[in-house]
């Protein structure tokens, strides 16, 4: 197996881009990705592209070669990854294997999802398919009522308030304040989340991460050739999957997400390095439980500290692990099938310097981690600085 | 688009169904904090017109009393154009019933007009053709609508009744339309297929790509052509689908709140959809002074945007002590219904008669 690097990154602004179709979402993204990376087209050897529903969001399927095609890559081929809100974090995982593997030397990887083309309740019916359908969905649960129902459990056995979900997206909002990508580019009162309406207690409107259009790719090189190209890489050190039961009431416990947990320790394992060495993560927080979940499984925090931890501020931009520093799905935005290419974006962004007001001080690993369902997937990726 | 010919307004007039629900009493039906989507939307209540009320009525009742404020005859009407879309019939024009019932009929030319909430506006701006040309004295445009909502909907919140009727003409003209512009794209926001007793809408892309889009491009449009700038105007008026658009859209054309106020009825009375422009500027000349200069720009959802330069003549004196009531005189007729009443008169309980 080779080491691989990201030697280029592009991405979209994230929001409700109604003059943007997934294709030009994912043409943008992918020729700012090689463009950074100074790789021309016909040096690419696959295209992988995280996408959850287009199929039923625009009714286009097979839409990794309309990518390519629209791109001027047609010669390129290319392929759809679907694993729900980890299809981005899963294409990059196959990405990485094609580049260590040797099967090919330089591959782009894309993540792209065009949400906004049906209406508020339709999206949401369609991410709620990433749920069982059969024994969830059509008894009645809803994506957010399953994450609502994580919750309780987590209150009830650890103590967790809703003030303390509060503050994951109190921070995350400060955070993407700084991404002039991010969607709500704006900080927000504490008052505001805990009193907005109710989603579905406890999850209020502020605790639910918006369904949002964008695009996101990275081109990765094999570790010896990066010299051969202007793209300031970033070493991916380790990648890890974790699997559990797709219907939450399958699962032994959900106070903890056991794929996380076991893609968290692949990750670790393959790096070869633990928790406190992370500087950095972009956690999946499609709620806010799913963030103070996410803390204590990645092993930042023991398991039912992650809210205290949150509200002592010790995931706030440089404190004890800067989480989200991008603004994470709630504030950045949540483009499903592409969040975890937009994680693995401002992984490099980070550990290039080029972070800005949100930069994470002498950083040398960061995380990303990214769930499929309510927890059925997970692949975590770790990220290291480049040393010459 | 500028008429060879001076050419304007030389009466008008609205009416607006007396009945208010508000949106508190709404939301305690659907389970929905009523009260705080209401201030969201800055509407306190809407109209609600009564099971005898469509848009028939309101037009016929705002055209009578335009023709009488301007002193003509029915006969002197040589069009009638009304812009609803809720005209009670799909084949069948409402204008026929209202030119019968004014006494326009029948050497005259009738149609009805549908632009989602701008098909009033449109009826202006053909009068104004019609008029400036000498092909006929004096045009009536109408714009009305009984709008629909559909239960638990968020358009239930603001959909509401009311409209009002515009003499347009050359001659003895209380305000003339000195610029006219139109912007017009095929952007599918808002629609009701055939059929369909309630209106489908694309949430919030009909705001920015739709409504600011279309209102702001317009809008600079006519200012362009007229050489004006916002502080040229005393007042503007700009369609009102809610309380926080045409405030959102004054501030960033660069109009101030004072401007926009006497225009904005919708916290009171809801989004009258085609009645919405035609009430905000009557309501606006009901206020104005000789030689007051009003913007108006209308908008219609599928979608596109009518502008108006207007200049208030010395003759709205002439009008201001006549014995038809003012938009605020009408408006302040209120009487609030539950929601069971306002089912009732809507036509939601199946079965009801």
């Amino acid at each position: 197996m080779r080491d691989v690097a990201v030697i280029g990154i592009g991405e979209t602004r994230i929001g409700e881009l109604w003059d943007k179709s997934l294709r030009e979402l994912g043409i943008e993204a992918g020729l700012k990705a090689l463009q950074d990376a100074g790789v021309s087209g016909d040096e690419v050897g696959m295209l992988y592209v995280g996408n959850m529903s287009a199929g039923e969001l625009i009714n286009q399927e097979h839409i990794a070669p309309m990518i390519a095609d629209y791109a001027g890559l047609d010669d390129i081929p290319a392929v759809r990854i679907e694993s729900g809100g980890a299809s981005g974090g899963m294409a990059l995982a196959e990405g990485y294997m094609a580049v260590a593997s040797g099967i090919d030397d330089i591959v782009v990887v894309g993540g792209a999802e065009k949400m906004t083309d049906v209406d508020d309740v339709i999206a949401k019916n369609i991410l709620s398919s990433t749920a069982d359908q059969e024994w969830e969905v059509v008894c009645g649960a809803t994506f957010d009522s399953l994450h609502a129902m994580i919750a309780q459990y987590h209150m009830n056995k650890y103590r967790t308030t809703k003030e303390q979900l509060a503050e994951v997206i109190v921070k995350n909002h400060s955070n993407a304040s700084k991404n002039p990508n991010a969607q709500y580019p704006r900080e927000i009162p504490k008052k505001l989340v805990v009193n907005a309406p109710m989603v579905s207690d406890p999850l209020g409107m502020f605790d639910c991460a918006p369904l949002s259009d964008g695009g996101a790719a990275v081109v990765l090189c094999a570790a010896d050739l990066v010299d051969s190209y202007e793209g300031k890489p970033v070493k991916i050190a380790g990648v890890g999957h974790g699997a559990d039961h797709i219907a939450v009431h399958d699962r032994r416990e959900i106070g903890t997400m056991k794929a996380t947990r076991i893609a968290a320790e692949k990750a670790y394992d393959n790096a070869g390095i633990k928790p406190e060495n992370i500087d950095f993560a972009e956690v999946h927080d499609n709620y806010s439980i799913s963030e103070i979940m996410a803390i204590e499984d990645l092993g930042f925090f023991d398991k039912g500290e992650g809210g205290p931890a949150t509200e002592k501020g010790k995931t706030a931009l440089n404190s004890e692990i800067s989480v989200n520093t991008s603004g994470g799905l709630k504030a950045k935005g949540q483009p499903v099938g592409a969040v975890g290419i937009n994680q693995a974006v401002e992984a490099v962004i980070q550990l290039r310097d080029d972070a800005g007001d949100r930069q994470v001080e002498d950083a040398q690993y960061g995380m990303t981690h990214n769930v499929g369902g309510t927890g059925a997937s997970a692949v975590v990726h770790i990220f290291e600085r480049w040393s010459e | 688009m500028r008429a060879k010919e001076k050419v304007g307004i030389k009466s008008y007039a609205g009416y607006v169904p007396r009945y208010r629900i508000t949106p508190k009493e709404i939301g305690k039906v659907w389970g929905k904090d009523g009260e705080t989507m209401g201030r969201g939307l800055r509407i306190n209540s809407k109209s609600v017109p009564s099971p005898d009320e469509d848009v028939v009525t309101i037009s016929t009742q705002a055209a009578t009393w335009a023709l009488e404020r301007s002193k003509l005859d029915g006969e002197d009407i040589g069009a009638i154009y009304v812009g609803s879309e809720s005209h009670p019939y799909a084949v069948k024009p409402t204008a026929t019933i209202v030119g019968a019932s004014i006494g326009a009929t029948p050497l005259m030319t009738a149609a009805d007009f549908e632009f989602a909430c701008k098909a009033g506006t449109a009826g202006f701006q053909t009068c104004m053709g019609l008029v400036s040309s000498g092909m006929m004295k004096n045009g009536m445009a109408i714009g009305a609508d009984t709008s629909q909502g559909a239960p638990g909907d968020a358009l239930e919140y603001s959909a509401a009744a009311g409209g009002a009727a515009y003499i347009i003409g050359t001659e003895d003209l209380l305000a003339e339309i000195n610029y006219t512009c139109s912007y017009t794209t095929d952007t599918p926001d808002f629609w009701r297929r055939e059929g369909k007793k309630y209106p489908s809408h694309g949430g919030r892309f009909t705001g920015k790509p739709a409504y600011f889009k279309h209102i702001t491009e317009c809008t600079r449009n006519i200012m362009k052509e007229s050489a004006t700038t916002p502080e040229d105007y005393d007042y503007a008026v700009f369609h009102q689908p809610n309380g926080k658009f045409p405030v959102k859209i004054a501030g960033k054309l660069g109009f101030e709140k004072e401007q926009i106020e006497p225009g904005l009825l919708v916290t009171r009375i809801g989004n009258t959809y085609s009645g919405a422009v035609p009430l905000g500027l009557a309501s606006t000349l009901d206020q104005s002074e000789p030689g007051d200069r009003i913007l108006v720009t209308a908008y219609g959802s599928g979608a596109g945007c009518d502008s108006f330069d207007i200049t208030v003549t010395d003759s709205i004196e002439d009008i201001k002590n006549d014995d038809i009531p003012s938009i605020q005189e009408v408006i302040s007729d209120e009487e609030f219904i539950t929601y069971s009443i306002y089912a009732k008169y809507r036509d939601k309980i199946e079965g009801g008669r």
